[in-house]
């Protein structure tokens, strides 16, 4: 590249793909995705070393909850891609109604989780299963309440307008976070609910 | 083709548009990678300084056998407090006080890419630094080492609230750590000036980087192992309980999963500043700039294969061994291909051996030495033969001071005179220097012998008459000469702040663009961004190469804080990036998140619950924007 004959021609700050807060939320996500991946290595590390059953009760955690739960998840997902999509074009009540719905979808999935919580037989202090069984959703639900309060605060914006058909990084970001957590339980289920099942 | 040069920059608007604000208020909101690279390494220092004397308890009381100057507690406390400082509160800080310096001025950009997450990673290192030290006021500090080996740690066999520092303190330091280290990777990856592409950036830049990347996917381990270690002591849980299907080993397997690559965070960016160091006293180029820049790199990743050597003596299957085994000694490879450029740079140099070179041939010396070592306890059953003694800690001192200290005192030496503007002593140099050298090598080439002899690690004291007295005595008086040289730096810092020569733009005739700008360099760093067209922008003349490094001509941007958005492999610019102003945020987010670990540390719950509620504020009042709708950041005028 010859140099910048006209810098001033260049555009300032957009807020596309390459801008430096895209890159910055994607490492967040990334160091945050090798903190799951070392709770969830904790998991079979220790069912690796069980002497007896795996989960000790012999119970495999129930999905009559945590299925819908998942799929809840999953649609809020869906849901927070139709905002962002909405809003590339422009449409400032797609984003809002979006955004809202997903708060919604999140705001179940913590309850379903509550309740699901209070339904089990074990506690975190019970054995080391327990230990983990709490420690790794409870992490996870504390992301989707991260999430949660990233969507109360880009909500906030989107009310007041502040986003645009070209400007809506933070809008983005938290969509891309959200996905991540989306992303963070299907691992997460899998791991936990399912491969007790395929032992 | 009408170009926006500037034969006369705007400086006295750049400069008002890049001050930190006056009083108060701008010590504690501004946003300067300057300002806060300093503070970074003076606090760093002043830890160091804790982390010697600390280190100065242990060789007075293991200087003969039988001394009681401390009981065992106290000596638990000292040597773990010892550990924890130098890794966590010195090594590692200090080089991201030189990155944090030197990066935007050595890549021609004018600050961070996150001028204020920048900040937030100082005060919480700072804070957290604090938190940790505060255990002293209530006589609990750390005492399970450094690696804090459950169960000793855990609440049966450690009731106090020793370890809950250590658990809280650590996870505290990996948010300052990590937020850094994503500053460092965007920045690498968006901040240089225009025409620097990846193959022209100075080594330091890889090592920073490779460091950060280390840092992003290996310290979420050491959180989640604090994590569990808290857990486990405050909420009775059983992650490392054997008795209610937990494992010890579990919290060793995640530690050192962190703590490996660890030690290359620290030593990288180290081994960088060295090979940006040694071609300015070779007067040549560094060779194998390429093999350099990858076995950095390399390095980094293989560290993340060889946390298993750690855990040799723990009854492991003799196939992960052996793996580890091999995984640790292919280590040796990139390390060496850095050594031997090192060395071909020198020998096919012109050395001027100045106080900061002095430094790097003894960095060369000790890392030669701690390698070696190293190797030998690759292997498993040397390994058995010699866990946990004082061949271990001989090795590891070796490393750590030979990789992080001296490069970094190098360092001092070397870019001192740019933040300061004064020039430290030359004749204060060379003692400094040989004191340190002597001194090292008095002090740790013994511990491999009373290794040898048998003689444990972390013992508060021995007994007479097992042959340890001699090897120890020598060792003590190796500590203090070390010491005497610590302390005259300091004499000679504080001396050169007032009577050291003028230092000029560039006392080293040193090639990269930080010695293009004055010294103490302008608040907005270049009146002109460069535009780069080789390694050495400052040495193209005599080089016979036809490049021609723009300095002083061509794009200012000085309708605001703005510096060039560029792209990740070539360097193109294609924007402009507006920075942001001073900011309170960083520093009331660091506090209360203080506020949120105490309450997590004292089990007082709605103090916690209170400061996670502020951190939350606090994150949305620093995310609000503060002046216009983002859209009318479009309307700026549009000038030609």
């Amino acid at each position: 590249m010859a140099m910048v004959a006209r810098p001033y021609d260049l555009p300032i700050s957009p807020q596309d793909r390459r801008a430096p807060g895209r890159m910055g939320m994607m490492l967040l996500i990334a160091t945050e995705a090798s903190f799951f991946v070392y709770l969830l290595f904790s998991y079979f590390y220790l069912a690796s070393m069980a002497r007896g059953a795996w989960p000790p009760d012999g119970n495999n955690p129930a999905l009559r909850l945590s299925l819908p739960n998942t799929i809840i998840l999953i649609v809020s997902s869906g849901t927070m891609w139709w905002a962002e999509a909405g809003i590339r074009k422009g449409q400032q009540a797609r984003l809002r109604i979006g955004l809202l719905v997903t708060l919604i979808l999140g705001m179940l999935f913590l309850a379903i989780q509550g309740l699901e919580y209070s339904n089990q037989s074990f506690t975190p202090a019970t054995d080391a299963y327990g230990s983990l069984f709490f420690t790794i959703t409870g992490f996870h639900g504390a992301h989707v309440a991260a999430g949660l309060l990233m969507n109360i605060f880009v909500q906030a914006r989107a009310w007041a307008g502040h986003f645009t058909a070209t400007r809506h990084l933070a809008l983005s970001n938290v969509a891309l976070y959200w996905h991540f957590v989306d992303v963070v339980w299907i691992v997460v289920f899998l791991s936990l609910y399912i491969t007790p099942r395929l032992g | 083709m009408a170009i926006a040069t500037a034969p006369t920059a705007p400086v006295g608007k750049l400069a008002r548009t890049w001050e930190t604000a006056p009083g108060l208020y701008g010590v504690l909101a501004t946003v300067d990678h300057k300002t806060i690279g300093k503070r970074y390494i003076v606090t760093a220092l002043v830890f160091f300084l804790a982390g010697g004397i600390e280190a100065a308890f242990m060789r007075t009381q293991l200087i003969h056998s039988n001394v009681h100057l401390l009981d065992a507690e106290e000596y638990n406390q000292i040597f773990t407090m010892h550990g924890v400082t130098m890794l966590f509160l010195f090594a590692s800080p200090i080089l991201s006080g030189f990155s944090n310096y030197l990066w935007p001025l050595m890549i021609g950009a004018r600050d961070m890419a996150f001028p204020r997450v920048n900040a937030l990673s100082y005060w919480t290192f700072l804070l957290s630094g604090v938190f940790i030290y505060t255990s002293f006021l209530i006589g609990q500090a750390p005492d399970g080492g450094w690696f804090a080996y459950v169960p000793m740690t855990g609440r049966t066999y450690s009731p106090g609230l020793n370890i809950d520092f250590y658990a809280l303190g650590l996870i505290f330091i990996t948010i300052s750590t990590t937020v850094g280290a994503v500053n460092f990777v965007v920045t690498f990856f968006r901040m240089r000036a225009p025409g620097m592409s990846l193959n022209r950036v100075p080594i330091i830049m890889w090592g920073t980087l490779s460091a950060s990347v280390a840092i992003i996917f290996a310290l979420p381990a050491l959180s989640a192992a604090c994590v569990m270690l808290y857990f486990d002591r405050r909420f009775g849980m059983h992650f490392f309980d054997a008795a209610e299907g937990g494992h010890p080993l579990l919290w060793q397997h995640l530690f050192w999963m962190f703590g490996h690559p660890w030690v290359y965070i620290i030593v990288l960016p180290a081994i960088g500043l060295a090979s940006d160091m040694i071609p300015t006293f070779s007067r040549r180029p560094l060779a194998g700039y390429t093999f350099v820049a990858l076995s950095t790199v390399t390095t980094a990743i293989l560290g993340f294969g060889v946390w298993v050597h750690h855990m040799f003596a723990t009854g492991l299957p003799m196939l992960a061994t052996t793996f580890f085994s091999a995984a640790s000694m292919m280590i040796a490879i990139p390390s060496g291909v850095s050594i031997f450029a090192w060395i071909a740079t020198i020998w096919h140099g012109r050395p001027v051996f100045r106080t900061p070179f002095l430094f790097l041939i003894g960095f060369i010396v000790l890392f030669v030495i701690g390698g070696v070592s190293g190797v030998m306890t690759a292997a498993v059953p040397f390994d058995w033969q010699l866990t946990d003694n004082y061949f271990v800690v001989a090795h590891l001192h070796y490393v750590l001071i030979g990789i992080n200290v001296f490069p970094v005192f190098a360092a001092l030496y070397y870019w001192l005179p740019k933040m300061t503007g004064r020039m430290l002593s030359e004749r204060y140099g060379r003692w400094v220097f040989w004191l340190m050298f002597i001194g090292a090598n008095l002090a740790f080439f013994p511990m491999h012998i009373s290794g040898m002899l048998g003689m444990p690690r972390r013992i508060y004291t021995y007994q007479a008459g097992l042959g340890w007295d001699t090897v120890n005595l020598i060792t003590s008086i190796g500590a203090y000469v070390f010491a005497l040289g610590v302390l005259l730096f300091l004499v000679d810092f504080f001396r050169s702040l007032s009577v050291g020569p003028e230092a000029g733009d560039n006392p080293w005739d040193a090639p990269t663009l930080e010695w293009s700008v004055s010294s103490p360099p302008p608040p907005y760093n270049f009146a002109v961004i460069p535009t780069v067209r080789s390694r050495h922008p400052l040495w193209e003349g005599r080089l016979d190469e036809e490049y021609h490094t723009l300095i002083g001509s061509g794009p200012v941007l000085d309708r605001g804080r703005e510096t060039f958005g560029t792209s990740a492999l070539d360097s193109d610019p294609f924007e402009i990036l507006q920075m942001p102003e001073d900011s309170l945020w960083p520093l009331i987010l660091a506090a209360m998140m203080t506020v949120t670990f105490y309450g997590l540390l004292f089990g007082v719950w709605w103090l916690a619950i209170l400061g996670l509620v502020l951190v939350i504020l606090s994150l949305a009042g620093w995310c609000w924007p503060k002046l216009v709708r983002e859209d009318e950041m479009d309307l700026l005028p549009e000038e030609g």
